[in-house]
């Protein structure tokens, strides 16, 4: 084949193409094309049917416009859906040889890759964008840190380019100048003979040269090495300053005796070592000890020694000092033994050794004996109350326990042994008495009086209780009467010290708490008394200020105390006092704990106190306009009249009544003062963080008033100062030390004209 | 016997001249001034209402112009010299010492759209409705000379904006697309477009110069870069943006004057939310341009109104208007960052003093030290609700009064509603938007 029959097979395709066409519609066509040259084309139509794929035949033929763009160039292959291949080119040339280079052109054509269409325009220039705005960017983030700086500056000076002073550099200045006087000329010859450079590099070659010989880590690390030299000559001279200074003589002594130890350690370490050495040292030891034989010394001659002879007679110190010297002395004549002395030494160290423990295990014994919290309770006197009242409580239920149990069964005479116990308390708390001061009598017998109703309620009870007994009823009857008689009469007289004790305490709110707690101890121990007389003597002293307690109870229960008062009261109302007979000890121990623990947690009566402390402070207070020593006379410790004091004492008036007067549980102040608030910042500032914050900022004064004329300044610098008459122009990146972006921001195509010119000229070839 | 006697240094009680100021010697103990905080808050009062009491902002208007002042200029070496445009195409010259007129052209036919003097303030450039770019010299021709351009460029379109670069000879007009040009040439270098819709103006980036911004009336802002010849990005807001300002102290912000009352600062790298949303005026803002501290900036509006921002408020300082003022069209701080300039509708160039009550001259040292003093009492008392109170106020026209109460009603309905939805639909379901992202619409790429 030659290419003539190339162009024909082209040819056919392009029918291949038309003939596609009609292949919708059959019955037309073959109506059609019955006629005239059908066979033939007939017959081309079967093979290019035939040469089609089963699928490709399927496709719909398209119906296509003529197209617009007729390339010479390329081969339309529209419709057919088979591409041209190259391979189908070839095979026309294979036999020609003429061709040949063609064809291994057309090959290497073949085995490069096919380039990928070009994106359409609107892509290619959003990506163009895209580079671009990443891009600038990148270069505008390079203004940030200036930029935060600026924001963040404590004053900014516009503008901001700083006018430097021309100031030629000095090789300008020499440039253009000769020495002309002799002196001039000299000057200049000694400058040169020294090798000093009169430009720039203002060292001399010495100082280069110097300069390069020791490298900048090795001159620090030198220095560092000498520095630290001397500091430690430093340490050590002050050390031995200090050491010369110290007068005490038994350092001195000590620091000897070190010494002399020191000498000796080296010395059996030399006799190891070095036999000849040692033995010089030897010598030298026994020298020494010559001279102190020779001498006088540490032999109660001196002075001194004298003078503490004389003082042994009366002073054991003084003689223990003689006897040290003899010692000493003694042992510095000895001749040396050294291994004797060694082996004596260690022997004293175990000696030493065996007694430390011993003392070690007693402390510790001491220690670990009891456990901590019973510790505690024993050491410990700055208790609370409760604690304070353990010691008391102990020996009650001992004593409630036996009267329990055995109040029934034990004979009269372990009673009698009782009534004797008592009788003998009684008389010491008499004693006692003698040494307390007397209350105001009225007090006296309202308490009195207070204490005896209440006693005549308990013997009731008591009788109550022991009509229970029916079987020791005449019995107990006897018993409790006799010690009844006995009680109505001292009863009172035993009252009034403690009572006495009492009234003086009960003052504040947390007394009354106290007494309140006491009250409920008593109502536990309610039943005692009635079983026995005397075991309710032995604790009087909690029992006889019951009375006044309540009346108190009774004064104070208004709506505040009601809060914290009535808890007490009404628990020792509501339980049942056989219960708490029956209460073993273990868990009024566990009780106690729990008290302990949570000791001063009343959140009520803080509160309570809180507002009445507010209240008292919100309180318009009066005005004392008294001034002492005008129209008498005045002085330390003369106070001013009381007719002067009611006369110039302003009464301040009430003020209205408390907002919170009727709820218990609210402190309203009224402190707010509307007048003020106008002038009072609500809402906290939006920079601040804290109230603290601001309450610093405006409490810090800036006013010359009170501040220095330095730190007046300083405080109220400006942020921004702009200079009247100045132009202030935009930022530059020379200012602020940066290089401008580029040398030129004309576009690319202005900044090259050669390129430009050259593509013109292209042009104009074309 | 040694008798000890006071002796004191002469040198720290005896004045040098006699007119110096006696030396007071003070004890700073504070324990001894216990009113301190008391006598600051009340000099800080009085501070707060003296500025009130000398508020007096507004210095002069020039008046010449036959037409209303369609833009201003500044000259870049000269703080007195100003330009302006007019509505009738007529250029005037002022100067501000002496308030009076120094020269009038009659540039263009129909408006003057744009005006921008060369960074050396040698000439200036003026585009007009009758499509030509026009190059004038700053001084005025000799005597008997007829006034003529330098240069006259005639266009195929009506620019609408023009500014030049601030380094080299190159400047950009706007109008179907931005043109940069060379100022020797009669072609544009190059020309950038995206869109098909009319640019409104264009402003070259002071510091990074290769820069460009331009705002379109199809509601978006584009960005360009000169060196590369393509725009970077686009932002699409609610509104047109009527103009965009660079601020010359932080390269990548700018502030976009909208026609929905506000005022948007960007971050040119992160456009899809603004640094900051600026609301007080209450009708279009026209004009915008930055104090050269690049702290504040001023906002001229339809609302007859001009309003100076702190940049990183979205709330207003200070508002300037006076009976006669009529929309203000153009506006700008001048180089000296001390006083406001704007030209308005009524055909008026106003002057007005950036800081309202700053005493103008010049200040002895203890008058500076006074002003500062008070400044900084005021900044600490700030918070406090009297003094507060005092300097925020401000007297207002009826009639922006009353949009302001209007404004507020629909603001709050508004967002009434918008709580009421979030409240009554499915959790999640409507998505909460802040403010500073409700008003841009896309970010293209």
């Amino acid at each position: 084949m030659n290419v003539n029959q190339v162009a024909e097979n082209l040819a056919l395709s392009h029918q291949e193409e038309l003939v596609d066409l009609p292949k919708n519609y059959p019955l037309s066509e073959n109506e059609d094309e019955g006629d005239s040259d059908g066979e033939r084309k007939h017959q081309k139509l079967l093979e290019a049917i035939s040469s089609l794929d089963g699928k490709n035949r399927r496709k719909l033929a398209e119906r296509s416009e003529a197209s617009l763009k007729v390339s010479e160039f390329s081969v339309s292959s529209e419709g057919s859906g088979e591409k041209l291949v190259l391979a189908d080119l070839l095979e026309p040339i294979k036999t020609s040889s003429s061709l040949a280079t063609v064809k291994k052109q057309l090959n290497r054509v073949k085995s490069k890759k096919v380039v990928e269409l070009p994106l359409n325009k609107e892509k290619i220039e959003q990506i163009h964008r895209e580079v671009a705005f990443s891009k600038t960017s990148q270069v505008l983030s390079k203004w940030d840190p200036i930029i935060l700086k600026n924001q963040q500056a404590e004053q900014l000076v516009f503008p901001l380019g700083k006018e430097q002073p021309a100031i030629a550099p000095i090789e300008h200045a020499l440039s253009g100048w000769k020495a002309r006087t002799p002196l001039e000329q000299e000057i200049f010859n000694l400058l040169h003979k020294n090798k000093q450079p009169v430009t720039d590099p203002l060292l001399t070659p010495m100082e280069k040269a110097s300069l390069q010989a020791m490298s900048l880590e090795e001159a620090k690390m030198h220095r560092a090495e000498l520095q630290r030299a001397r500091a430690l000559q430093s340490y050590y001279e002050a050390k031995a300053r200090k050491e010369k200074k110290i007068k005490s003589k038994k350092y001195h002594r000590v620091v000897k005796k070190g010494k002399a130890k020191k000498a000796l350690k080296e010395f059996e370490q030399l006799r190891k070592v070095n036999p000849a050495a040692a033995l010089e040292e030897l010598e030298k030891i026994e020298k020494a000890r010559m001279m102190e034989r020779m001498s006088l010394k540490h032999q109660n001659s001196g002075k001194w020694a004298k003078s503490k002879a004389i003082m042994a007679k009366y002073d054991l110190e003084a003689r223990q000092a003689m006897q040290e010297q003899l010692a000493k002395n003694k042992e510095l004549t000895q001749k040396l033994q050294v291994a004797s002395e060694s082996e004596e030494e260690e022997g004293g160290t175990e000696v030493e050794e065996l007694l430390v423990p011993h003392v070690v295990n007693e402390v510790q014994m001491n220690v670990d004996g009891p456990n901590p919290w019973m510790f505690r309770s024993c050491t410990s006197d700055t208790k609370e109350a409760a604690t304070q009242e353990d010691p008391e409580q102990l020996p009650e239920l001992a004593a409630h326990e036996v009267s329990a149990s055995g109040a029934e069964e034990r004979p009269v005479a372990e009673e009698e042994i009782l009534l004797r116990e008592f009788e003998e308390r009684q008389s010491l708390r008499k004693r006692s008495e003698l040494n307390q001061d007397a209350e105001p009598a009225s007090s006296q017998e309202t308490k009195d009086s207070s204490s005896q109703e209440v006693l005549s309620e308990l013997r009731a009870l008591s009788q109550k209780l022991k009509e229970k007994h029916q079987s020791r009823k005449q019995k107990a009857s006897s018993e409790g009467t006799v010690p009844q008689v006995q009680r109505e009469e001292p009863a009172p007289e035993e009252a009034e010290p403690l009572l006495l004790q009492r009234s003086e305490r009960v003052q504040t709110l947390e007394e009354l708490e106290e007494l309140g707690k006491e009250d409920c101890f008593q109502n536990k121990e309610l039943p005692r008394p009635l079983l026995e007389g005397q075991q309710s003597e032995r604790t009087p002293n909690n029992r006889p200020d019951a009375p006044k307690e309540k009346k108190e109870k009774e004064q104070l229960i208004n709506l505040q105390n009601f809060l914290t008062t009535q808890s007490p009261s009404v628990r020792s109302l509501a339980v049942p006092t056989i219960i708490e007979e029956l209460e073993d000890e273990e868990e009024r121990d566990q009780r106690q704990m729990i008290k302990e623990a949570f000791a001063g947690d009343d959140v009520i009566r803080d509160f309570l106190k809180e507002k009445r402390e507010a209240v008292e402070a919100s309180k318009p207070k009066d005005v004392d306009l008294t001034l002492p020593g005008w129209g008498e006379w005045g002085g330390v410790g003369l106070k001013p009249s009381a007719k002067k004091r009611r006369q110039f004492l302003i009464k301040a008036p009430e003020g209205p009544p408390r907002k919170d007067k009727n709820l218990p549980n609210v402190i309203i102040s009224e402190k707010r003062n509307i007048h003020a608030a106008a002038h009072q910042v609500q809402v906290l500032p939006y920079p601040f963080t804290h109230h603290r914050q601001f309450e610093r900022t405006i409490q810090t004064p800036i006013g010359s008033t009170w501040n220095t004329q330095r730190a007046f300044q300083k405080l109220t610098t400006p942020k921004v100062v702009t200079k009247p008459g100045h132009i202030i122009k935009p930022i530059k990146a020379e200012d602020v030390g940066y290089q401008s972006s580029s040398r030129s921001d004309l576009p690319v195509i202005q900044r090259n004209p050669k390129r430009i010119t050259t593509r013109h000229n292209k042009e104009e070839k074309l | 016997m040694k008798v000890k006697m006071l002796s004191r240094n002469p040198d720290n009680y005896v004045r040098e001249t006699k007119l110096d100021l006696q030396r007071v010697p003070r004890n700073y103990d504070p324990a001894l001034h216990p009113f301190e905080v008391p006598r600051e808050y009340v000099r800080a009062l009085n501070a707060t209402k003296l500025e009130r009491v000398f508020a007096k902002p507004f210095l002069a208007s020039l008046d010449g112009h036959r037409d209303g002042v369609n833009c201003l200029a500044k000259h870049p070496e000269n703080l007195a010299t100003v330009l302006s445009g007019a509505c009738d195409g007529e250029v005037r010259i002022w100067n501000l010492t002496q308030r009076n007129c120094i020269r009038t052209i009659q540039a263009h036919e129909g408006f003057v759209r744009g005006i921008c003097t060369r960074f050396c303030g040698t000439s200036f450039f003026t585009v007009g409705d009758d499509k030509t770019v026009k190059q004038w010299k700053m001084d005025g021709p000799g005597y008997g000379d007829e006034e003529e351009p330098l240069h006259t460029i005639l266009g195929k379109t009506v620019y609408t904006g023009i500014d030049h670069h601030w380094k080299e000879a190159v400047f950009a007009t706007c109008g179907q697309q931005v043109d940069i040009w060379d100022e020797q040439r009669t072609n544009p270098i190059c020309s950038m477009t995206w869109g098909f819709d009319s640019i409104s103006s264009v402003k070259f980036n002071p510091i990074e110069t290769f820069l460009l911004g331009s705002c379109a009336s199809d509601r978006n802002i584009v960005l360009y870069d000169m060196r590369q010849a393509t725009p970077l990005k686009k932002v699409i807001l609610d509104m047109r943006t009527n103009t965009i300002c660079w601020n010359p102290m932080e390269a990548f912000i700018f502030t976009a004057a909208n026609e929905d009352y506000n005022l948007y600062t960007f971050d040119m790298r992160a456009l899809d939310t603004p640094v900051m949303v600026h609301m007080d005026h209450v009708s279009a803002v026209l004009d915008v341009d930055y104090s050269p501290t690049g702290k504040e900036f001023v906002s001229a509006s339809f609302d007859k109104s001009i309003r100076i921002f702190p940049v990183d408020k979205s709330r207003s300082r200070e508002v300037y208007h006076t009976k006669r003022m009529q929309h203000v069209i153009c506006v700008k701080w001048t180089s000296d960052s001390k006083y406001i300039m704007c030209g308005s509708d009524e055909m008026n160039i106003r002057l007005w003093k950036a800081n309202a009550s700053e005493k103008l001259g010049v200040l002895t040292s203890r008058e500076k030290a006074a002003k500062d003093y008070n400044q900084k009492l005021k900044e600490k008392f700030q918070h406090y609700p009297h003094i507060k109170r005092i300097a925020r106020h401000r007297h207002l026209p009826k009639s922006i009064y009353s949009q302001i109460q209007e404004q507020r009603i629909m603001k709050e309905a508004r967002r009434r509603k918008e709580v009421n939805r979030i409240k009554h639909s499915k959790p999640g379901s409507v998505p909460i938007v802040s403010e500073k992202k409700k008003h841009v619409v896309a970010v293209v790429k």
